[in-house]
């Protein structure tokens, strides 16, 4: 028998295999297909303070493995989340969630997560500072040293649950920001976000997408996510949840053995709403292939010397 | 949502880039107005395309190829795997129409009212249909439509065949609501022009196709709606354009 159970700031879960914000709504589309109760957690869809419609569409490019969206953090708002989604979410999942946060303004990280933090059923709070759909917000906090940690300081002050800032890969030296997440207080580390890019259409010639640009995800980003899990590993002593076109069993592996003390599954289950369960039932097999007892074992364990 | 495998039993073109696939597997559950999301080879994202007819165990799907996708679909032969998801959107209700509803199609929007035109017919309404294209060699599906035994009336933006116009031109018929498919010009026209209410339905470009990622998000009267899940069809009250 493999022990697939992995921990998080002390937050023990079943595998490490969670749906990636975003890609999972609040859970009740998958629940219609599946008892969603065989994950490790799943990181619901980035919130913010007000209700946002999110970008106009055209929304979503296609992109060789891959794919590109600018959804630009479509939410009810935190007011509803509470309110309304969550009592529905506990009905179909019964371990504690990520609650992915999202912001414009310090104040807004504080106040979204704050209140998100008193709420029984949240795992912990994972702080988004690396949207790249969305003005004046979201990824400009990600991607300096100095605006991470002010971030995680101010979240740290009003927060008792575990707080990991999800960093964004569009910067030059992930390391350094990772860093200075976990001098601020960081429990852990969530990366990556998706990497900016855009597809032109070659009929109207214009951007597929009315942002511009989008957010590449899909195993096309996997090698770079992994290279940058890899960095921030040997850079920080707090646990990380990696993430980036993992399809596979064995994507988890490479990822976990990279420093990822979990993973989030993200593009994959939206081609295939079932992917996030899959991955759970194969890893035994897998691990066993490769003679792996605990999975918490293989964490780092590429890194020799 | 069902996750299934189909295998081709035939692709062939019926006009101007346009096809018709029949499909073999499950289409249990699977409703006029619904679509299925079809992963082809190469692709990561999946394509939907909407359910032209079903019966029990067999599938078809008429679509026009605009893009790689469709040009890959075109090239699938005979015993061909296709895994879809079917049963995905809202579909098109059918209580509501009276006697005499009238479906409105433009190009690629006819497709679905074809399924709906059996079910319509089944329920004990009359329906007619208006069907519009670019040109002649775009046309199909008329005799089908007329083999049902719907008055059909045929418009063409060149005149080159039926009446001359768009599918707005051919409205000034008897009808008691209305059920529409095609291009958003032509669904704003249909608006427009309409007297009763009635259901239409509209596409988007999707990321999964079935309301999970948020890809395909519109406005309307009654709050946001994912177009793959809360529609593709939406009734008249509701939409803002």
């Amino acid at each position: 028998m493999v022990n697939t159970s992995v921990t998080l700031s002390g937050l023990t879960l079943s595998n490490p295999v969670i749906p990636a914000s975003g890609t999972f709504g609040y859970g009740y589309e998958f629940a219609e297909i599946y008892d969603i109760n065989c994950l490790g957690s799943f990181s619901f869809k980035g919130t913010t303070r007000e209700p946002r419609f999110g970008n106009e569409p055209p929304r979503i490019a296609e992109a060789p493995s891959g794919m590109l969206n600018a959804v630009g953090l479509q939410n009810p708002g935190i007011d509803k989340v509470i309110s309304e989604e969550l009592p529905k979410l506990r009905k179909v999942f019964h371990k504690p969630v990520v609650a992915n946060i999202s912001g414009f303004s310090i104040d807004e990280y504080v106040e979204c997560c704050g209140r998100i933090d008193k709420e029984e059923g949240v795992g912990l709070v994972e702080v988004n500072i690396s949207c790249p759909n969305v003005h004046n917000g979201g990824m400009s906090f990600g991607t300096s040293p100095e605006s991470a940690a002010q971030v995680t300081r101010a979240v740290k002050a009003v927060t008792r649950k575990p707080v990991y800032m999800k960093l964004s890969p569009n910067v030059t030296d992930i390391a350094a920001i990772a860093r200075a997440c976990e001098d601020a207080g960081a429990d852990g580390i969530s990366l990556i976000n998706t990497l900016m890019g855009m597809r032109i259409d070659l009929k109207r010639r214009a951007p597929v997408i009315r942002n511009v640009t989008g957010g590449l995800s899909g195993p096309a980003v996997f090698p770079v996510a992994l290279r940058m899990v890899w960095q921030v590993y040997e850079a920080v002593n707090i646990p990380i949840i990696g993430m980036g076109g993992i399809t596979t069993a064995e994507d988890v592996m490479e990822m976990m053995l990279a420093g990822a003390a979990a993973v989030e599954v993200g593009a994959a289950n939206l081609v295939d709403p079932f992917a996030s369960k899959k991955i759970v039932e194969a890893l035994p097999a897998v691990m066993e292939k490769y003679h792996i007892e605990n999975l918490t074992d293989i964490i780092g364990g590429a890194h020799h010397g | 949502m069902i996750d299934t495998v189909f295998t081709v039993l035939s692709n062939s073109p019926i006009a101007q880039n346009t096809f018709e696939m029949v499909l073999s597997g499950d289409t249990e559950g699977i409703r006029p107005g619904q679509f299925v999301n079809l992963k082809l080879p190469g692709y990561y994202l999946r394509r939907p395309i909407s359910v032209c007819d079903h019966g029990p165990g067999s599938l078809t799907l008429v679509y026009k190829v605009v893009g790689h996708g469709t040009e890959l679909m075109a090239s699938l032969e005979k015993g061909a795997a296709l895994d879809a998801l079917t049963g995905l959107g809202n579909g098109y209700d059918t209580s509501l129409p009276g006697e005499k509803p009238l479906l409105i199609g433009g190009g690629a929007g006819v497709p679905p009212l074809y399924a709906l035109a059996k079910k319509l017919l089944a329920e004990g309404k009359r329906p007619a249909a208006i069907l519009g294209f670019n040109t002649k060699s775009e046309v199909f599906y008329e005799d089908k439509f007329r083999a049902l035994g719907l008055e059909t009336f045929v418009a063409t933006a060149d005149g080159s065949y039926g009446i001359r116009g768009f599918v707005t031109d051919a409205m000034d018929v008897e009808y008691t609501y209305f059920y529409t498919c095609g291009p958003e010009p032509m669904l704003k026209a249909v608006y427009e022009k309409s007297r009763t209410s009635g259901q239409f339905s509209f596409e988007e470009r999707m990321g999964c196709g079935f309301g999970a990622c948020m890809g395909c998000t519109c406005k309307t009267k009654t709050g946001y709606k994912r177009v793959c899940k809360d529609g593709p069809v939406l009734t008249k009250e509701e939409i803002v354009w």
